[in-house]
């Protein structure tokens, strides 16, 4: 938003599935690889050596695989090496290859079940999170889902680039080893090659020492190709987010809470139409009676007990009522209620409004929740003296931001306030940010999507 | 006897108030539960009093307001009561902007159930005074940032009680002093106030309507 610092985005699936994350928790255990290269202590932790057997587990895969691949790979490049010289591939050899690749299509989604579910297991190595297991969905259902084909796709991968990659790290580090044992090995007779001949040890030992000094180099690439292998296995292995289901659940949840504030509505009229004025007209009733009883009669005190009742029952249900949906927002709308709120706020709140058209009902309730609750933490924990409340409309989003003057450093993490803000906000799709840096000021600001 | 055209939608309580008022030597000329019935019976009557719900048909928002407001630009000095559920200060600003300024009143709803003091309060502003609803003074008062936050404590009580109308016979009676020291404590929020002294004698409730045509809640 305002790119301000000490800002909390609670953006996306962070703040839809309100998990309000406050980033920087790196006093933690790296719970991954990949996190764990970023620590200073990578290479004195078990990682390195988590990563060595990682990277050692997967030759064997990974070479049974690409042998497989090369059955068809090795005269596909055959074929295409012969037509690049203007050979034309035999008949023999096109068929072959038709047959071939038929048949590792085919077979394909049956070897990459069980490979999955090895590459799922060895994932541990690297990583703590868990991988759910797969089911065996049945042979008809394997050939249809889009999950078979990532781990087909992930098949090739590991068959066809993956053992490339440990080629060249292997070549790399076998250079590394050559450059030091060169002083030891190098004479004008058999020079040693790196990218020129080393003919003796004097001249070898320049190279020696750079090659001891690029050994924590090795350590850490090799952290990296099986971070880098863990993430794409991680990836293409994951059990697929079912997209499509989502999107129904978060529809229905709309539509819940929708159905839900209707219900509100019709609550509050039927009390604010029904019952309320019935129990004034009772109030007013027992209050003219009481008129007529004399003060010594018998009926006197109950019918001035029944009288008082009466009246703090108005008042309980005034603010039941005010509670079920504040009467302000039907009467007023937004802005106006919003104004109401300012009014009665403990400290000065400007109000600056600029809504045209109207909004959903559910987006007003939930803005002036929000504005309720914002002006409610400043009030409490912000030690401000004034606020400042806009309203206003961008693109198809209502946009409420409620700043205040106050000291600062809300952190979502202590305190259920935000959290509680987040998950309405988070119920109509909306999302809620946060800049809060130590010194202030504080910005709530939150965006809620006005399509009906 | 002070003429009363009533509008109030909810059957029963319509008639309390009817059987309130024709009790306390009121004579209602025209009973009715709507807006648009409340300006043609006001317009038919002339009365002396309107006394009027806010929330009514057919719009079942502020409809009563407005009308009352509509008469009272018709009317300058028609005096209006009307009651509200809740405390709205938007609400009690529009009807002290509305006409003169003066004669008018903003209740709760629950006050009717006090009976003696509610009809007091009907004859007050019926006889040219003004009243606001204790809460809504009470939450005015509550706003350190707003002008009467130079007021002490007593005189924020004074002016409380001046905004519902009373004298300052009733106040003092109310705050158990003297009636001069009440009469001091006015002089006092006046000045604080800075309204300029003048023969109005509701000079006293300016001191509330100033503050409130000065923080117009609507």
């Amino acid at each position: 938003m305002l790119g301000l610092p000490g800002k909390v985005d609670l953006d996306g699936w962070e703040a839809r599935s309100c998990a309000i994350s406050v980033s920087g928790m790196t006093s933690e255990l790296p719970s991954r690889l990949v996190a764990a290269l970023r620590r200073r202590d990578w290479l004195i932790s078990a990682w390195p050596w988590r990563a060595l057997a990682y990277l050692i587990s997967t030759v064997p895969l990974a070479g049974l695989l690409a042998v497989g691949l090369l059955v068809i790979g090795a005269p596909l490049l055959a074929a295409a090496n012969g037509l690049q010289q203007g050979r034309p591939p035999s008949v023999a050899l096109l068929l072959f290859l038709a047959v071939g690749s038929l048949t590792l299509l085919a077979l394909a989604p049956m070897v990459s079940y069980p490979v999955a579910v090895v590459e799922r297991w060895r994932l541990g190595l690297v990583d703590n999170r868990p991988l759910p297991a797969s089911q065996w969905p049945g042979l008809l259902a394997r050939y249809r889902s889009a999950a078979t084909w990532r781990e087909v796709a992930y098949l090739f991968w590991l068959g066809g680039f993956v053992p490339v990659a440990y080629w060249v790290f292997l070549l790399l580090v076998l250079l590394d080893l050559g450059m030091i044992t060169s002083p030891w090995l190098a004479d004008a007779a058999e020079p040693v090659v790196v990218w020129r001949p080393i003919e003796s040890t004097g001249e070898a030992i320049p190279y020696a020492i750079v090659a001891v000094l690029l050994l924590p180099v090795f350590f850490y690439a090799a952290g990296l190709l099986a971070a880098a292998q863990a993430v794409v296995a991680r990836w293409a292995l994951a059990s697929p987010v079912d997209t499509a289901a989502l999107r129904e659940v978060a529809r229905s949840r709309t539509r819940l809470v929708g159905a839900y504030e209707a219900e509100r509505r019709r609550i509050e009229r039927d009390l604010h139409d029904g019952a309320q004025p019935r129990l004034t007209s009772l109030s007013l009733q027992l209050g003219l009676a009481r008129l007529d009883v004399p003060e010594d009669s018998p009926a006197a005190r109950p019918l001035a007990v029944a009288h008082d009742q009466a009246r703090g029952l108005m008042a309980m249900l005034r603010q039941l009522v005010h509670g079920i949906r504040p009467q302000s927002l039907t009467d007023l709308g937004l802005a106006g209620a919003v104004r109401e709120l300012a009014d009665a706020a403990t400290i000065g709140v400007t109000v600056h409004a600029d809504l045209d058209g109207e909004l959903p009902e559910i987006v007003e309730t939930t803005a002036y929740f929000v504005v309720s609750e914002a002006l409610g933490n400043v009030a409490r924990h912000a030690g401000a003296t004034h606020a400042e409340v806009r309203l206003g409309r961008a693109g198809g989003d209502l946009v409420v931001e409620v700043t205040d003057d106050g000291r600062g450093g809300a952190d979502p993490a202590r305190g259920t306030g935000l959290t509680g803000l987040a998950d309405r906000v988070a119920a109509v799709d909306g999302r809620l940010l946060l800049s809060s840096p130590p010194g202030g000021p504080t910005v709530v600001r939150v965006e809620l999507p006005c399509r009906r | 006897m002070t003429r009363v055209v009533l509008a109030e939608d909810e059957v029963l309580l319509r008639e309390g108030l009817v059987a309130l008022l024709t009790r306390f030597e009121f004579t209602v000329c025209a009973a009715v539960g709507s807006a648009p019935e409340l300006l043609d019976a006001a317009r038919a009557h002339e009365p002396d009093l309107v006394l009027t719900d806010i929330r009514m048909p057919p719009g079942r928002h502020d409809d009563g307001l407005r009308a009352a407001v509509a008469l009272r630009a018709g009317r300058q000095h028609l005096p209006v009561v009307v009651l509200s559920q809740y405390v709205q200060t938007g609400y009690a600003a529009a009807l002290l902007d509305s006409g003169d300024g003066q004669r008018v009143g903003y209740l709760l709803k629950d006050r009717v159930a006090e009976v003696t003091e509610f009809v007091d309060t009907l004859r007050r502003v019926a006889a040219g005074g003004t009243a606001i609803d204790p809460d809504v003074v009470r939450q005015l008062l509550h706003r350190p940032r707003d002008p009467l936050g130079a007021l002490s404590a007593r005189e924020r009580e004074v002016l409380a009680l001046l905004a519902e109308g009373r004298s300052n016979v009733s106040i003092a009676g109310r705050l158990h002093v003297s009636e001069a020291a009440v009469g001091k404590h006015v002089g006092n929020i006046l000045l604080k106030l800075d309204l300029p002294p003048s023969d109005d004698t509701n000079r006293r409730v300016l001191a509330v309507l100033t503050y409130l045509r000065r923080n117009p809640a609507g």
